[in-house]
């Protein structure tokens, strides 16, 4: 089983207390009427789901109920790091080597 | 497995109004003993961190800002859920609830008493017990006296608060509480082996 730290109860837990909640840092459109029809479908829809290192949304459902996110590696399914949600998405990240 | 047998009781304590899911019902296993707990007044609190000290205040009980933590005073016990959400077990007929409204800091206080049913877990096996069904640590080092988290049993959410060393108290919605107990009884039966 994975466990992965939850920045809220500051401890790494059992996977089966988290649900995963799709890709973060997608910022919703200030003037979302005015949107193009193409604007929309890349905003809504249209997701990176890169091989490598991917920044998600999680939530801590069974836990403190909290979203957070977390970098994962899509190859390894490896957690690099959790961060709470809100903070910029980190630049450095941890034993990164490439 | 073949010695440890279900027993029903009937509820002693509840009273007519109160009588909570599977009331009274029992299992004893050698090293655990399973069992119903009586009725208990309940609230689901969420506050922002400006209103703790008038509402710790009003409920006679420190809200614990720490996660994993529990505080008890008086019958009366805060558990932390969330960063901004507790659950408060009164076990001494008192309302919680009516101490809250009487509180002008924000705050959102909701009646959960009959939402929950509580189980007691208790033996030197209580924690090979839940652990049959809940992933996380429970040894004394990681789950101390006290500790209180919102996991997993099986398939059901539970709150889970240790009590005492070799005790727990499980804490899970009612329409859930069947599948918990009989799930806490098989575990029980096989935690003896």
């Amino acid at each position: 089983m994975l466990l992965i730290r939850c920045p809220y109860c500051e401890e790494e837990r059992p996977e089966l207390e988290f649900r995963n909640a799709g890709e973060a840092h997608i910022a919703r459109p200030t003037n979302i009427a005015a949107e193009s029809d193409d604007d929309f479908e890349k905003f809504f829809f249209i997701r990176a789901n890169p091989k490598g290192v991917i920044y998600e949304r999680w939530r801590h459902i069974h836990g403190c109920a909290r979203f957070f996110n977390a970098v994962r590696d899509t190859v390894t399914d490896k957690f690099v790091m959790t961060y709470k949600a809100g903070e910029p998405k980190p630049t450095k990240l941890p034993g990164a080597a490439k | 497995m073949a010695k440890a047998a279900a027993n029903t009781k009937a509820a002693a304590s509840a009273s007519a109004e109160r009588r909570p899911a599977l009331a009274g019902r029992t299992l004893s296993a050698p090293g655990v003993k399973v069992e119903m707990l009586p009725p208990a007044e309940r609230i689901s609190l969420r506050a922002p961190q400006a209103s703790l000290a008038p509402l710790s205040k009003a409920l006679g009980v420190t809200l614990p800002v720490k996660p994993k933590t529990s505080a008890m005073k008086d019958g009366r016990t805060a558990l932390w859920l969330g960063p901004d959400e507790w659950l408060i077990i009164d076990e001494a007929g008192n309302n919680p609830l009516a101490d809250c409204a009487k509180v002008t800091a924000l705050h959102s206080a909701v009646g959960i008493s009959h939402r929950n049913v509580g189980i007691s877990v208790a033996g030197p096996a209580a924690a090979v017990t839940v652990n049959s069904g809940c992933p996380q640590d429970l040894s004394l080092e990681a789950f101390p006296v006290g500790a209180a988290s919102r996991t997993i049993l099986g398939k059901s959410e539970i709150v889970l608060l240790r009590t005492a060393e070799d005790s727990f108290r499980v804490e899970c919605w009612r329409s859930f509480s069947d599948y918990v107990f009989t799930l806490l009884s098989e575990a029980a039966s096989d935690a003896a082996n």
